[in-house]
């Protein structure tokens, strides 16, 4: 107890670590900021997804204009306080701008973005924050979903297709609607099986290839012959089965069959829903680093190539006639002619 | 009172430090192995103490573990392993957040009755375990497990749109809370930050808690149970009805773990409130060897190390150096601890045996002018 009213009494005691804060200099237009600040959602560095998607363009930016900086991993079962203090560190030592995948960091960044106006601040996944120097980022996962439920059930045999989904949320449901709808449309008689791994993302439903593998063997059991996942770093085991059984496998976020660490596997990688983070993450470094940073929402859809179905693989291109539905389920979508369900 | 017992001090104290510094050399170690500066990390850690934001952030946190300790320690001191703190906590944040919003009392009363909630909730899921095993003799450990995961399923189940959910961007809330339930903070200047205001409430729990286990009939009943079940059914404790008690108690503390950030800061629950509060303070309680003040600088180092290792990522270590330490004083404490135990037995037989030694010497010098007596008595 003693120790308690003793830390009570000194909390508050000596200086603050912001006192000496910096930020970015708006007058001359010459950027003077540390580098990007990239704090990545749950999965990290490594998941071949989502997160290596923002690392993607944070490397990018980096070699056309050198602007440098710094990645941040958050830590298990972390909740908002870490998030703030991670960002105020960040902004505190002039990295511009701060960039929070995922929308988990919407209240930190909505905190953060209001104590540190002249650094500008991105995140992806989430358009509730409104500040003047906030850059929301988010994107149409289901128009890239239907492309994926197009191609799965055009290449499908069984006439079943699978989704995986890492965890219980809003988010993954949009992919997983999205999907449906797009296997039914191509074809009406697919029978589609969903899974999501688990229900909180503290169970590593993103962050889990074993349990990604296990849900994909299930739904292979149950005749599956193309797997789509939503699955962030466990998708790794989705693909991984999958071609382990021959069956096709779709990937998510970045362009997987690209992947050096799926390489063993991209035969049977029959092409991935993009989702164009990397270029977000890109642009609006770029933004900040010409001294014109981007502000509001930024939605990335079919039309502005933000969202998009990879045609990377040999083997895909030689089907033409999936090939083609895709390409017209697109344009569908982009004339406005075909609306996709978000849930 | 009783009279201050330094050898009872230098063993309390012994087990804790041996660990630490156990803990803090054993890190070195990997640091060395994995070609890093051993020391470097350290210093920038202890550099954060002497910020004040990273104080307030310590203390916030560690308010949370302390509650959660305190639950994990009330079955501890009576041999109950309440693992189920954790989904005790979650489930209770849960439901007082729904409950605070939409419920709209005046402060008065809103405040009082969302802690009555959290309490009653994080009761009743421990008090699940507590009937089963007083009833079918279950293991509170293995109902406990499955609380926890049946929790996270309810909880899912209870946030969804048809139910409490409310969607704000991505993220699935259970609503912004009515203001008349939050906590104000003690703000300590925009640069340093809010101390949660429910801090108190940790320090009052504390106090309780010790009151309770020490000055209290039922503290005595309950510390009896844990020592030995035998000898407390003997003195006439009713055993089970004691072990459903600690479990409602224990639960009902659980429950209040989480309030001081969902009253004082995040005002809603929702996917970013932070998980795995109650494993953590299991490690803190045994650190704080079950004592509320021991607990209390458990709770501070735990916190300490969460919130000073964050500093680490701008210097190029890994802020994992922080739970590589956390685990590996978890393992040491629990090595130190039986150490000092057999240590200290040592210590007093050898000091036991001195004072039997010198008993038998005076009385054998007794005997001797004993013996003359008696034969002077005899000579008579």
């Amino acid at each position: 107890m003693t120790v308690a009213v003793v830390a009570l009494a000194a909390a508050g005691c000596g200086e603050s670590s912001k006192s000496a804060s910096t930020g970015g200099d708006k007058e001359s237009g010459k950027y003077s900021g540390k580098g990007i600040g990239l704090a990545y959602d749950i999965g990290g560095e490594g998941d071949q997804s989502f997160n290596d998607a923002a690392h993607s363009g944070f490397l990018k930016a980096d070699k056309d204009f050198g602007i440098g900086g710094k990645t941040f991993e958050p830590a298990d079962g972390e909740g908002d306080a870490d998030k703030v203090q991670r960002l105020e560190s960040m902004a505190k030592q002039g990295y511009n701008p701060i960039i929070g995948v995922g929308f988990v960091y919407a209240p930190a960044i909505k905190e953060v973005a209001a104590k540190y106006p002249d650094t500008t601040f991105g995140i992806i996944d989430d358009a509730s924050v409104e500040a003047k120097n906030v850059a929301s980022m988010v994107f149409s996962e289901e128009q890239a979903s239907y492309l994926a439920g197009v191609a799965a059930a055009k290449a499908s045999k069984s006439h079943t297709v699978g989704f995986i989904g890492g965890v219980d949320i809003p988010l993954i449901h949009k992919f997983g609607a999205g999907f449906e709808q797009g296997a039914k449309a191509a074809d009406p008689k697919v029978k589609v099986i969903k899974k999501i791994l688990t229900s909180t993302p503290q169970e590593g439903g993103f962050s889990s290839p074993d349990k990604g593998r296990e849900a994909a063997n299930g739904q292979i059991e149950q005749g599956a012959d193309v797997l789509y996942h939503a699955a962030g770093l466990s998708g790794q085991g989705v693909i991984s089965e999958a071609a382990k059984n021959k069956v096709w496998a779709i990937g998510v976020d970045s362009d997987q069959y690209a992947q050096d660490a799926l390489k063993e596997y991209k035969d049977w990688i029959l092409g991935s829903a993009t989702k164009n983070v990397g270029g977000a993450v890109y642009e609006l470094a770029k933004s900040v680093h010409e001294g014109k940073p981007l502000s509001g929402t930024i939605r990335g859809d079919l039309k502005t190539e933000g969202v998009g179905f990879s045609d990377t693989n040999p083997k895909y291109q030689a089907m033409t006639e999936v090939v083609e539905a895709v390409n017209k389920a697109k344009q569908d979508i982009i004339d406005a002619k075909v609306t996709v369900k978000t849930s | 009172m009783k009279k201050f017992d330094k050898e009872r001090v230098l063993l309390a104290v012994a087990g804790p430090v041996m660990a630490l510094v156990a803990a803090i050399l054993l890190t070195s170690v990997v640091l060395l192995v994995s070609g890093r500066n051993p020391i470097e990390p350290y210093v920038i850690m202890a550099e954060q103490i002497g910020f004040s934001d990273v104080q307030v952030l310590i203390v916030n946190q560690a308010s949370l573990y302390y509650i959660a300790a305190l639950a994990v320690a009330l079955g501890f001191r009576m041999n109950l392993f309440n693992i189920g703190v954790d989904g005790q906590y979650r489930l209770a944040a849960m439901v007082t957040a729904v409950v605070g919003a939409h419920v709209a009392l005046p402060a008065a009363l809103q405040v009082p009755l969302l802690l009555l909630v959290a309490v009653c909730t994080g009761a009743f899921w421990a008090g699940i375990a507590g009937l089963l095993k007083v009833t079918r003799g279950v293991s509170e450990v293995v109902a406990t497990i499955m609380l926890n995961s049946i929790a996270t399923a309810l909880i899912l189940y209870l946030t969804q749109k048809d139910t409490w959910g409310v969607q704000s961007g991505n993220n699935m809330t259970t609503g912004e809370m009515h203001p008349s339930g939050w906590i104000p903070g003690i703000s300590l200047g925009a640069d340093t930050g809010e101390l949660y205001g429910l801090i108190f409430l940790a320090v009052l729990l504390g106090v309780l808690y010790w009151l309770v286990l020490n000055r209290t009939r039922f503290g005595f009943d309950l510390r009896a149970s844990g020592a030995s079940p035998e000898a407390a059914a003997a003195s006439g404790v009713d055993a089970k009805r004691m072990t459903l008690t600690a479990m409602l108690i224990s639960g009902g503390v659980a429950g209040l773990s989480g309030l001081p950030l969902l009253l004082g800061d995040a005002h809603t629950y929702g996917l970013s409130f932070p998980a795995g509060l109650g494993f953590t303070a299991i490690g803190i309680a045994l650190l704080g060897r079950n004592h509320p003040g021991g607990i209390a600088f458990a709770a501070l180092l735990w916190a300490f190390l969460d919130k000073a290792s964050q500093e680490l990522d701008f210097y190029d270590y890994e802020k994992e150096i922080a739970t590589i330490m956390q685990g590996l004083i978890v393992f040491a404490v629990v090595i130190s601890y039986e150490v000092v135990r057999v240590w200290g037995l040592r210590r007093q037989q050898k000091r036991v045996g001195e004072e039997l030694a010198a008993a038998a010497a005076s009385a054998a010098g007794k005997s001797v002018k004993g013996d003359k007596t008696e034969k002077e008595v005899a000579a008579r």
